[in-house]
């Protein structure tokens, strides 16, 4: 079965049409907020990064999410003196073939007149990006999908999570890259998770970046564990942890990347979240969506998202699934939720059902229905400060 | 297959002893979780909490999907609740709401 995706000229093919207002520094956060809701448009997004001082991993993930195949064109907006490289972000996008334009508020002559250029130049974007749209056939083997878990509890490892196991080797087996992440939430599956390596030097790989995650994570003081974890039934990092690997479902892993680096050749990866060297910049992913917007820049068309307390997130970009484990959670935030694996508690379903349905999901939503986070308007967007050195040869498969 | 289940709560691998509840149980509740094995429910437990199998001793090894998840600092009961208060990580430690931050 295929569905209708967008062409893009560097060709990559998207499955959203989005013109992408980013800030690149806090300080044009207003004016680029401003420009984003003047246009009122569901496919006007905006993305940024707040820090002043440069940052080779934000440059890294800008670029990457700049040219991500759902995006279509591109506004920069500068306030005109901070150090992020705006020329060399505007060039990348450009050299991807994609309409960019850069709006500086020191020269536009301040907030009121950078708004007003920026809502005429992004609403011209958009009618420009929908005017000339490539639409083509897209298969499942063509999509790069992401899951992450968010508000975990007892349910999720029993239901939500090992669904989205199953869908994922669903996903692998017709063609397509799947990415599962957060190392630190991975700690104590090491072992197991190093036997699924499909060489030797991608088992080396995982198991190096659990490593790097627990010592880590000491530094900080606090494992990925929050209080709503320990009142949804959780006791410890690595029952949180055995929980949130079933999402990888039982598939060869052919790979370790890290945040930016964009699989070559489909199969299943891990994502290595937690950065490189000694830990600086604070806590590797400050909540869910840090972690999205990095599954995003390895190019993930869509991210499917488990809860058990339930968490409400979408993202800019790319469309987030919403699957709850938890029935009680379901039906409190039926609205929120796109899928109930809560039901296999209740008896009412089993793993496989709720597998085929988030399959399902995942093309229905590649060929254009709305998730339930995007129809309520979640566009949420976060990146931080992070380094990371570029994965050794070895972990992860080159393409031709 | 749809699971017919009768008992509220799942038996994730037969090496684990806890056993995980499907929705709330209440102190008092019996019921078999397999021919020849029932459990007897001590105290109120929340959707997703976990149950002890059989009396576990403090400092045995907690088993869920047949991997150790921490390790006991107090004995319990079979049918007991098993949770912080009686058991703790081997790896690293969970922050609580009794860790918030109280910025005065």
């Amino acid at each position: 079965m295929s569905f209708q995706g967008y062409l893009r000229r560097d060709g990559r093919k998207g499955i959203r049409n989005v013109v992408a207002v980013a800030y690149l520094v806090e300080c044009a956060h207003h004016v680029a907020r401003r420009i984003v809701d003047h246009c009122d448009d569901p496919d006007v997004h905006l993305i940024g990064f707040p820090g002043c001082y440069p940052n080779e991993y934000a440059l890294r993930m800008m670029k990457a999410l700049t040219t991500h195949p759902n995006v279509g064109a591109v506004l920069l907006v500068s306030l005109g003196c901070e150090s992020f490289n705006r020329e060399a972000l505007a060039a990348h996008v450009a050299a991807s073939a994609r309409p960019v334009e850069t709006i500086v508020i020191q020269k536009a002559g301040g907030t009121r007149r950078a708004t007003d250029l920026g809502v005429i130049t992004a609403k011209a974007m958009k009618q420009n990006i929908a005017d000339t749209a490539v639409r083509v056939p897209m298969q499942l083997s063509e999509l790069v999908v992401g899951t992450i878990c968010g508000g975990s509890d007892g349910t999720s490892g029993i239901t939500a999570n090992p669904a989205v196991g199953r869908a994922f080797d669903r996903l692998v087996a017709a063609g397509a890259t799947c990415i599962f992440e957060e190392t630190g939430e991975m700690i104590g599956c090491e072992g197991p998770m190093a036997v699924r390596a499909s060489t030797p030097e991608v088992g080396e790989a995982i198991v190096a970046s659990i490593a790097k995650a627990e010592t880590y994570y000491r530094a900080m003081g606090f494992g990925s564990f929050a209080p709503g974890n320990a009142e949804g039934g959780l006791s410890s990092q690595e029952e949180k942890s055995a929980g949130a690997y079933v999402k990888s479902g039982s598939s060869s892993i052919v790979g370790v990347i890290k945040p930016a680096e964009i699989p070559e050749v489909p199969g299943l990866y891990l994502l290595d979240v937690v950065p490189d060297g000694a830990p600086k910049f604070g806590f590797p992913n400050i909540s869910d969506n840090a972690e999205i917007v990095e599954l995003m820049a390895c190019g993930a068309h869509l991210t499917l998202f488990t809860t058990g307390r339930g968490s409400v997130v979408g993202s800019a970009i790319a469309p987030v699934i919403k699957v709850t484990g938890n029935p009680e959670t379901y039906r409190r935030m039926s609205e929120d939720m796109d899928v109930n694996a809560g039901r296999i508690l209740e008896g009412e379903s089993d793993l496989g059902e709720v597998a085929d349905e988030i399959v399902a999901l995942v093309e229905a939503v590649a060929g254009g229905q709305l998730t339930r986070s995007e129809d309520l308007g979640h566009r949420e967007f976060i990146l931080t400060y992070k380094s990371f050195e570029p994965s050794g040869p070895g972990c992860f498969p080159r393409g031709a | 297959m749809k699971r017919l289940q009768a008992a509220p709560v799942l038996l994730l691998h037969p090496t684990d002893n806890v056993l995980v509840c499907c929705r709330a149980v209440r102190a008092g509740e019996r019921f078999d979780i397999s021919p020849d094995e029932a459990l007897h429910v001590l105290q109120d437990t929340e959707l997703g909490h976990k149950l002890a199998r059989r009396a576990l001793a403090a400092g045995e090894k907690v088993i869920k999907y047949g991997a150790p998840i921490g390790s006991m600092t107090a004995a319990v009961q079979a049918g007991g609740w098993i949770h912080l208060h009686n058991m703790k990580s081997d790896y690293i430690g969970a922050h609580t709401r009794a860790a918030r931050v109280d910025a005065t």
